[in-house]
C-alpha cells in the first residue's frame, strides 16, 4: 500500500519541520545526551528527504539511507562512549560546564 | 479524494511533528527519549507508506531498536532519569532558538517549494511499486548495494568495526 496521491512536496514539508525542530532542539537544551538526540532526528529529517525522492529520482536513495543510518549507530556509539568519560571527569552532563576548551 | 494511505500519511507525520516537539521540551531525559522512539516509529511508518519497506524496517530495527536503547542505557547508567536537574536554557535562547528554526524552516521551504518531481527517467511512485514487485522488497535495496555500492559498503564495514574498538577504549576506566 503506497501513498500515491500526495501533494508533491508534502514529505520534504514534513522534513523541513523536523529538521528546523532538531535545530530548535540544539539550541535550546543544555542536556548533551538530548543534545545527541536531537541530532539523531535531523539525522532522520535528512533521511526522510532521501525517501521522498527516491520514487523520482532512483533507489539509490535507499541506499543512502541505509549509510546515514549505519554512520549514525556508529556515531551514537561513540558520541555516547565520550559523554560517559567526561561524565566520570565532571559528575555532570550539562554542557555549560564542559569549559576547558571555551574562551 | 484522500485515500487510506494519504490519511494515515498526514497522521503520521503530525504525530512525528507532535513528538518530536514533546522531546525537545520534555526536561526528563528519559521522557525525551521516549518521545523521540515515538518519532522513530512514525518515521517508519511514513517511509512504508513511501514504499520503502526495507527502510521502514530498518528504522525500527536500528534506530528505535539499538540506537535508542543504546540512549536509554546511558541515560540509566548515569543515573540521569530521576532527580534531573531542568536544563533548558533562559528566555534569551529560546527566542533564539525559535528563532533559528523558523529561519531555517522558511529557507528549506522556499527551497522546497519549486519544481522537483520528476527528477529522472523513471517517475513516480506506482514505478517504484512496479519495481519492488518486480525484484522483491529486499533487492531493491541490496541489488544496487552490492553492485555498484560495494566500497561504500566495505568502508562502512570498516568505520562500523572502528567505532565499536573506539567507543569501548573511550568508555574503559582506566588507560
Amino acid at each position: 500500500m503506497i501513498a500515491q496521491t500526495l501533494p508533491a512536496n508534502a514529505g520534504l514539508y514534513l522534513s523541513a519541520i523536523l529538521f528546523a525542530i532538531g535545530v530548535a532542539g540544539v539550541m535550546i537544551r543544555r542536556n548533551a545526551i538530548i543534545l545527541f538526540m536531537c541530532i539523531e532526528l535531523m539525522l532522520n529529517a535528512a533521511n526522510l528527504a532521501f525517501v521522498w525522492f527516491s520514487p523520482f529520482a532512483g533507489v539509490q536513495g535507499q541506499v543512502f539511507v541505509f549509510f546515514v543510518i549505519a554512520v549514525a549507530a556508529a556515531e551514537a556509539a561513540v558520541g555516547l562512549a565520550i559523554i560517559l568519560a567526561v561524565f566520570r571527569h565532571k559528575e555532570t552532563v550539562n554542557i555549560n560546564e564542559f569549559s576547558l576548551l571555551r574562551f | 479524494m484522500l485515500g487510506l494511505s494519504e490519511i494515515l500519511f498526514y497522521f503520521f507525520g503530525g504525530m512525528a511533528v507532535v513528538s518530536a516537539v514533546a522531546m525537545i521540551t520534555r526536561e526528563n531525559p528519559v521522557a525525551s527519549a521516549l518521545w523521540l522512539i515515538m518519532t522513530f516509529f512514525s518515521l517508519a511508518a511514513i517511509y512504508t507508506l513511501l514504499g520503502a519497506y526495507f527502510i521502514g524496517i530498518i528504522q525500527i530495527l536500528v534506530y528505535a531498536g539499538a540506537i535508542m536503547v543504546l540512549f536509554l542505557f546511558v541515560i540509566m547508567l548515569l543515573n540521569l532519569g530521576n532527580e534531573y536537574e531542568p536544563d533548558i536554557r533562559g528566555k534569551t535562547w529560546l527566542a533564539m532558538g525559535a528563532g533559528s528554526g523558523l529561519v531555517l524552516l522558511g529557507l528549506l521551504a522556499r527551497m522546497f517549494s519549486g519544481e522537483t518531481a520528476p527528477l529522472g527517467r523513471q517517475a513516480g511512485p506506482r514505478a517504484l511499486a512496479n519495481h519492488v514487485a518486480d525484484v522483491g522488497v529486499v533487492n531493491v535495496i541490496g541489488l544496487p548495494l552490492y553492485r555498484d555500492y560495494m566500497v561504500s559498503l566495505q568502508a562502512t564495514a570498516i568505520l562500523l568495526l572502528i567505532a565499536c574498538i573506539g567507543a569501548v577504549v573511550l568508555a574503559k576506566r582506566k588507560f
